[in-house]
């Protein structure tokens, strides 16, 4: 892409990606701490991600008043109108990725000392990471302009449904066989569904992602499973 | 003999026009990059094909464009690369300017204007113009307004003329600043009003188009809010041509945008279009300001 007339503006469009990535690379650390601290129940490594969400929605507060700034001052049109837009919603995403890392942290207490299968973490762990991957390598193949990559990423999300359809299953049969666990396997429950949907941001931020360098629509993705529908496939077997 | 030669290829140009303008815009040879409306409006002017010159320099190449009726229909491009030169096609006033040539077709509701024969003044009753910089006149608001209908004689009486003066007052959004001042000279009003007062003048002819070349250039941000209104509203029953140079007002009060570049037309489309995702990067880098 060519440079601007006016150096400063091509500036401030370098920060705002700038401040994207760095909002991305917290909230990421973010869900990989928590993962870590609820599977070995670390209270105080939880206590810093919750600390760490004020960081993620400062930086966005702070992307946003750029955003607008930037809009007031430069009026951008075409592609940079579709970046500084597009920026201000994956910035909410990201937020929300955050928010949700800090939704599983908080729940590493009430977890607790309540042993967990190593089935179970492992399972926990692979889903983990893998949403990981997907956060971390959205903003990659955004900041070097890959709009091809994208929507694999975007496909590779059925992997994070496939991940909590399992999960959900086994935390049913332990919820069924020792109703003592209840309480714990529901937190690891609504843990698995916040990792389920920072793979649904994921997804938000690759369309808007690939519309910014594309100025093109996404092409349709696989049709979203719902729920019910997988209440429905776990009765069944 | 050579009268029924000269009928023959007469009637024999008119057929290879009318082949030539009955092409498809769409499937036309071209260099442009097109993007059809999603609802396409009837044609109020078609251009195939043309070329400008002044003297030996040829300003505009090749160039074939529709203008949908009754809509705005923007023209951009850096300084220099013929807008305004194009625009006064559409009106000849190009003939006026000594030693430019324009050829190629050009049609208004299907009939070539680049006639010969043509009526011209009866082309500028139907086409108006306002320029950059506002010229009414050196006489009374009134005269200003009064003079087009008079020549071109569409008023019976002093009454006839009063209420045409009004209205074209009213449409413009001056009547309410000046009506107490009719017969005072134009040359007193301030430049927004100048402008608007050229707008009253070219509409009270009742005129099917507009021609506009950068009509706010010299207007501040109200009066240039309230010519943009006007455009807007003017839109229901007339078809508008505006050149500008600034891209938020082309993306504001325009339909359709077309994008020229050393006298081509590089790529045209739905305004909307042309300011989110243009297709060509000599648009991209104009309107969001790169180097090209
Ligand atoms: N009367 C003229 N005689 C000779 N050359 C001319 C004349 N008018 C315009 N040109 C040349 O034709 C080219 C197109 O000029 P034109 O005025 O149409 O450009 P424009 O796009 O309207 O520019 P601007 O945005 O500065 O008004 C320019 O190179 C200009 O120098
Ligand atoms: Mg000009």
């Amino acid at each position: 892409m060519a440079q601007h007339i006016v150096s400063s503006f091509d500036e401030e469009l370098r920060q705002l990606d700038q401040l994207l990535r760095e909002m991305d690379e917290l909230s990421g650390s973010m869900i990989r701490r928590a993962t870590q601290a609820l599977l070995e129940a670390d209270v105080e490594l939880a206590q810093k991600v919750v600390t760490d969400d004020r960081e993620v929605d400062a930086k966005q507060r702070d992307l946003d008043d750029r955003a607008v700034t930037l809009i007031a001052r430069r009026q951008p049109m075409a592609q940079d109108l579709r970046l500084v837009v597009g920026t201000i919603r994956m910035a909410a995403d990201i937020e929300r990725i955050g928010d949700l890392a800090k939704n599983i942290a908080k729940r590493v207490g009430a977890v607790g000392q309540t042993p967990i299968s190593p089935e179970l973490s492992a399972s926990i762990q692979s889903m983990s990471d893998l949403v990981l991957k997907q956060v971390d390598a959205v903003i990659e193949h955004y900041v070097a302009r890959r709009p091809e990559d994208l929507v694999e990423l975007r496909d590779n999300d059925e992997k994070i449904d496939i991940f909590y359809t399992s999960i959900f299953r086994e935390l049913l049969t332990y919820m069924m066989e020792d109703p003592r666990k209840i309480t714990a396997c529901t937190h690891l429950l609504f843990c698995a569904k916040n990792l389920e949907r920072v793979g649904d941001h994921v997804t938000n931020i690759a369309e808007n992602a690939y519309y910014i360098l594309t100025g093109q629509q996404l092409p349709v993705g696989r049709p979203k499973q719902d729920e019910l529908s997988r209440m429905e496939s776990t009765k069944g077997s | 003999m050579m009268n029924a030669l000269r009928e023959d290829l007469t009637q024999m140009n008119m057929v290879v026009r009318q082949l030539a303008v009955d092409t498809d815009l769409y499937t036309l040879p071209s260099t442009t990059i097109r993007t059809p409306d999603l609802e396409p409006q009837p044609v109020k002017i078609k251009a195939r094909n043309v070329n400008v010159f002044y003297g030996e320099k040829q300003a505009i190449h090749d160039v074939s464009i529709d203008i949908p009726e009754k809509a705005v229909t923007a023209f951009i491009g850096p300084s220099g690369c013929g807008k305004s030169t194009f625009l006064r096609c559409f009106n000849r006033m190009n003939d006026t300017i000594e030693g430019s040539r324009v050829d190629g077709l050009i049609e208004l509701d299907g009939r070539s204007i680049i006639d010969r024969s043509l009526d011209v003044v009866e082309l500028r009753a139907r086409v108006g113009m306002v320029f950059q910089k506002p010229n009414p006149f050196p006489k009374s608001i009134y005269e200003n307004i009064a003079y087009g209908p008079r020549i071109h004689g569409l008023v019976r009486s002093k009454a006839d003329l009063d209420e045409i003066v009004e209205r074209s007052l009213r449409k413009a959004g001056l009547f309410d600043e000046v009506k107490d001042r009719l017969h005072d000279t134009a040359t007193g009003l301030s430049g927004g009003q100048q402008q608007r007062l050229c707008i009253a003048r070219a509409i009270a002819v009742s005129p099917e188009v507009i021609l506009m070349d950068e009509p706010c250039s010299a207007l501040d941000p109200i009066a240039t809010a309230r010519v943009e209104e006007l455009i807007d509203e003017l839109r229901e029953n007339y078809t508008i041509i505006i050149v500008t140079h600034s891209m938020q007002q082309a993306a504001r009060v325009s339909q359709r945008t077309a994008m020229f570049h050393l006298g081509n037309l590089v790529e045209e489309g739905p305004t909307e279009k042309i300011f989110t995702s243009p297709e060509v990067k000599r648009t991209q880098d104009y309107i969001t300001g790169r180097f090209g």
